[in-house]
């Protein structure tokens, strides 16, 4: 190719004439066509972070129960028994928004490898999606091909979905949002780094054949808005093959337990190149390959093609010489291809070879670290970046209708018509199934540790969007204390930043407020941030999407034999509110339906709420309690009535206190309105046998603990002064519950 | 008592499996090479999706080398007990009668059903009362069992349908209602519901464990059960 060819060909793959111009000057000339595809993606924002990676800086990284921590390629916690949990949340927006099922299902097929390939094993999965509002075609086309996409992966592979959530809003109608946890568990002596190491050492190509799939993925579709011509894009979409995928998890993993490999890396986005010159970077050496010895599934291909596939279900690893034929026996038992297609050098020197001829050679450190990282521009927006949502509700309805669209609304109601696709029940660890509790617990008696783990994924963009900094910080909160609602402490956090174009301003503020307070709140809470994912660019026709950070946390529970859950199970138990609840109608579910957006969010005092989920941990430890559930969308009413309906079990409740907690300054029906449908974090409705909760309360700093009534009966009724405000039956409140989304879809 | 669950490639319910049968007896996994049953009692074949299923669920693994044997030792009298995609193997591979097609609702479906027992005088249920009603897990997209009308009537006057859901859990169309299938010795028994996940009351029901405790007394007791 020539110059002037080359010369116009990488701004087509995305570089910028400044970022061409570096690359010259780290090679000392100008780039052939393998060097410069492999450059532009490893020098995409997917790859290089170049608008994230110095404001990332400010998450804190490290704890005592950190073992691995961001730059592997899952991040990894203690314990104890000797054991350790990985963990990481990854996006496959992009991909998704093209072609849905497949989008979704490699995106577990990803985040899956990212977990074995530190050795672990991989136990659950969680996802947290985002869609337009269910009455667009368009949304229930993309629900419905994402949810059976992760159920198609994960139940093929064998491993349970235990968890996640789905919300919906207007900017994500475009730009769907899907992203994938995967949590492992290890013996930590079988943790396994991915820095290639010993000069001579061979490099070993695992799993499936090599095709023209995902050309240009994280450059084409990862790191820019999708625009009029998406369909165009879809040959860039990889697919998936959940059965190689078992085969290549179960070979590593005992490649491992017999301590065959040196090293071991997955391939993901940018294929070969970012795998080989991320493990020659990390090992401080050099990578040659020979891009001929790769199998292909495709005849043809040119070396730039098979150095940037992004085929899916591949491995990359390290092995002595001595021992390849040993790798080759456990390779042939599971029937699963492996290739020597490389060796490591002293050289820090990514070379690609093709039948031993050089065809590319580009320096590793200039590869992985010179990538110009960009600052950004923030700039707090003079007005609302988002039109309000669309009003779904008259105003003047009455707090009974009110509550009743509430729990039937997209963002509330019942996800069982997805959850019930995902297998939540292989490996025979789960505890609390979807639905049954805020947070999924696994338990380890077959992994040989006593207790279990629970997890929970959580984000509310639309609240971001009103408040980027204390939206982040309730985002931490509201997956801390569905990890309470089981009695779990927080061993670390993984997050996934969904935002849109961060050279825009406006979107750049939102991602440096969302940061600061991710920051804050981890510290907070004295979590460490042990891995995640940024996924920027998610604009589509519509617009930018709600900034969405999405935040993942693996907790421990000492004793899983006496959990609360969710709902009322049983009549005659005392129901309390435990937690510096403050509701507010800033960015509640009810403004949403009634088509309107708040700027702000009420502030919040952080120590507060650390030291209040420090009290409703020890009192879900304490074993006393019948049931715990988190109050989030919908206020209170709804937590109320989530948990009447889980079992039929009603409730008398008296909210005096409460609409006095918030009412100064309120006219007395507002009061209640926002005492039952005003949102905020720090809430959790509890109850259990009246001396248990009663005693709990009395244990409790008045402002942190109410007494709210009893359980029983048929109804659920709200009262102040004496008299009922709202009475429903829990069986329509159910109806409307379950009906909600599952309707959409019948 | 001593089982042997094999492992297809694929399967996924295999360690679940193992570890329930280990509350009822010694047990072991059997690749999907092996020729021999190491001398097991029982044969568990497990839920997944073994060898992809891409062609049609359970059409390549019975034709693996390790079905010749477990056709051989069902043909003989042992018994075998397949799970979900076990129970699609039995049938492609003959050892079941039917067939078993996607569900109705076209979705995969995870969740917890009640299966009344319809025959408690096979290998599987004899420790059950006749229409005791168990809590097991179903999660499959091709679980929906088929026959045609007449082989059903008389799988039926056989007792071969020796588990049915329960009125309003029959989650995927099955005809009869169909849960649980055996052949005509009642040595073999194909189901969709998983009892090895319903045998641990930490994780859900205990109920399952009828079906292994029923296999423990068979291979004690011998055969002899009474019709």
């Amino acid at each position: 190719m020539s110059e002037v060819a080359t010369a116009q060909r990488h701004r087509e793959l995305g570089l910028t004439d400044s970022e061409y111009e570096r690359i010259i000057d780290k090679l000392g000339r100008e780039p052939n066509r393998v060097e410069l595809a492999v450059f532009s993606l490893m020098w995409s924002e997917h790859c290089a972070y170049k608008h994230s990676r110095k404001l990332l800086g400010r998450l804190p990284t490290e704890g005592e129960h950190v073992v691995m921590g961001p730059g592997e390629n899952a991040g990894a916690v203690d314990v104890g028994d000797g054991l350790a949990v990985a963990f990481k949340v990854e996006s496959h927006n992009h991909p998704s928004a093209v072609e849905p099922f497949q989008g979704a299902a490699t995106g577990v097929g990803g985040i899956l490898r990212d977990v074995f390939a530190i050795g672990a094993r991989p136990i659950a999965v969680l996802d947290s999606l985002r869609f337009g509002p269910l009455d667009s075609p368009r949304s229930r086309y993309l629900m419905n091909g994402a949810v059976a996409g992760i159920g198609h992966y994960g139940n093929s592979i064998g491993v349970a979905t235990v968890g996640g959530e789905i919300l919906f809003g207007e900017p994500y109608e475009h730009n769907c949002l899907i992203n994938a946890m995967c949590v492992g568990i290890a013996p930590r002596k079988r943790l396994v780094r991915s820095a290639a190491a010993g000069v001579g050492n061979l490099v070993v190509l695992l799993g499936a054949m090599t095709g023209r799939d995902g050309i240009g993925g994280a450059s084409v579709l990862a790191s820019a808005e999708l625009g009029e011509g998406s369909a165009s894009k879809r040959p860039s979409v990889q697919i998936g093959d959940p059965f190689e995928e078992k085969k290549v998890l179960e070979c590593c993993l005992e490649l491992l337990d017999r301590e065959l490999l040196e090293s071991l890396q997955d391939l993901g986005a940018a294929g070969l190149s970012s795998s080989a010159s991320e493990m020659a970077s990390k090992g401080e050496v050099g990578i040659d390959l020979d891009v001929a010895r790769v199998p292909r599934r495709e005849p043809g291909m040119e070396a730039f093609e098979v150095m940037v596939s992004e085929s899916q279900e591949r491995m990359l690893c390290v092995v002595e010489p001595a021992r390849l034929d040993a790798v080759r026996a456990v390779c042939d038992e599971w029937d699963v291809r492996c290739t020597a297609i490389g060796a490591v050098t002293d050289t820090r020197r990514l070379r690609v070879l093709e039948q031993g001829e050089p065809v590319g050679d580009m320096p590793v450190e200039a590869l992985v670290d010179d990538c110009p990282l960009y600052d950004l521009a923030p700039e707090r927006p003079p007005e609302p970046v988002y039109a309000p949502p669309r009003a779904r509700l008259t105003a003047g309805a009455d707090l009974r209708s009110t509550l009743l669209a509430l729990l039937g609304s997209n963002n509330i109601a019942s996800k069982r018509w997805a959850y019930e696709q995902y297998d939540g029940l292989v490996g025979s660890r789960t505890v609390r199934r979807p639905g049954s509790s805020d947070a999924a617990v696994l338990h380890l008696a077959h992994d040989g540790a006593s207790g279990a783990i629970a997890m929970s994924i959580d984000g509310n963009g639309r609240r971001v969007a009103c408040d980027p900094y204390t939206g982040a910080v309730e985002a931490v909160l509201e997956c801390a204390r569905n990890l309470a609602c089981v009695g779990a402490e927080p061993l670390g956090l993984t997050n996934c930043l969904n935002f849109a174009n961060p050279e825009k301003p406006h979107i750049a503020w939102q991602l440096e407020q969302a940061v600061s307070g991710l920051a804050d709140a981890c510290r907070g809470l004295g979590v460490a941030v042990v891995g995640g994912n940024v996924s920027l660019y998610n604009e589509g026709g519509g617009g930018p999407i709600y900034p969405t950070p999405v935040v993942g946390m693996v907790g421990r529970v000492p004793d899983p034999g006496s959990l609360p859950e969710t709902g009322f199970v049983e009549d005659g138990h005392a129901i309390a509110l435990l937690g510096p609840f403050l509701p507010a109608l800033a960015g509640s579910e009810l403004e949403a339906l009634r088509g309107e957006m708040a700027d702000g969010l009420p502030e919040l005092d952080l120590e507060a709420h650390a030291r209040a989920l420090e009290a409703a941990r020890a009192a879900v430890r304490a074993g006393v309690l019948a049931t715990a559930h988190d109050v989030s969308d919908g206020g209170l009413a709804c937590a109320l009535a989530e948990s009447c309906l889980a079992h039929g079990v009603g409730a008398q409740v008296d909210l005096d206190a409460l609409v006095a907690r918030v009412g100064e300054g309120e006219a007395e029906a507002d009061a209640l309105e926002v005492a039952l449908f005003g949102e905020g974090p720090g809430g959790m409705v509890v109850a259990g046998p009246h001396d248990s909760v009663e005693q709990l309360v009395a244990s409790l700093a008045p402002d942190t603990a109410l007494i709210l009534g009893e359980t029983g009966g048929e109804h659920l009724t709200v009262e102040t002064g004496a008299t009922a405000r709202l009475e429903i039956e829990v069986a329509a409140a159910a109806t409307a519950f379950e009906r909600g989304v599952a309707d959409h879809f019948s | 008592m001593k089982l042997g669950v094999v492992r297809f490639p694929g399967s996924c319910d295999e360690v679940d499996a193992l570890l329930a049968c280990r509350r009822f007896g010694e047990a072991e996994i059997l690749w999907h090479r092996d020729r021999d049953l190491h001398g097991v009692d029982v044969v568990v074949l497990p839920g997944g999706f073994s060898y992809g299923d891409y062609l049609r669920v359970g059409a390549i693994a019975r034709f693996s080398p390790v079905m010749e044997a477990v056709t051989e030792f069902a043909r003989a009298g042992g018994p075998v007990l397949g799970i979900c995609n076990g129970f699609q193997v039995l049938c492609e591979a003959g050892l079941l009668p039917g067939a078993l097609l996607p569900n109705t609702g076209l979705r995969f479906l995870c969740r917890q059903v009640e299966v009344g027992v319809a025959n408690p005088a096979t290998a599987f249920t004899r420790a059950c009362a006749r229409g005791e009603r168990l809590s097991l897990p179903v999660k499959h997209g091709a679980g929906r069992f088929h026959a045609s009308e007449a082989e059903l009537d008389e799988l039926e006057a056989a007792g071969q349908i020796a588990l049915r859901y329960a009125a309003g859990h029959n989650p995927n169309g099955s005809a009869r209602d169909a849960a649980g299938v055996t052949n005509a010795a009642g040595n073999v028994l194909g189901l969709m519901p998983h009892p090895e996940h319903a045998t641990d009351p930490l994780t859900g029901s205990v109920d399952g464990g009828k079906l292994f405790e029923s296999v423990a007394q068979h291979v004690t007791e011998g055969a002899a059960v009474p019709a």
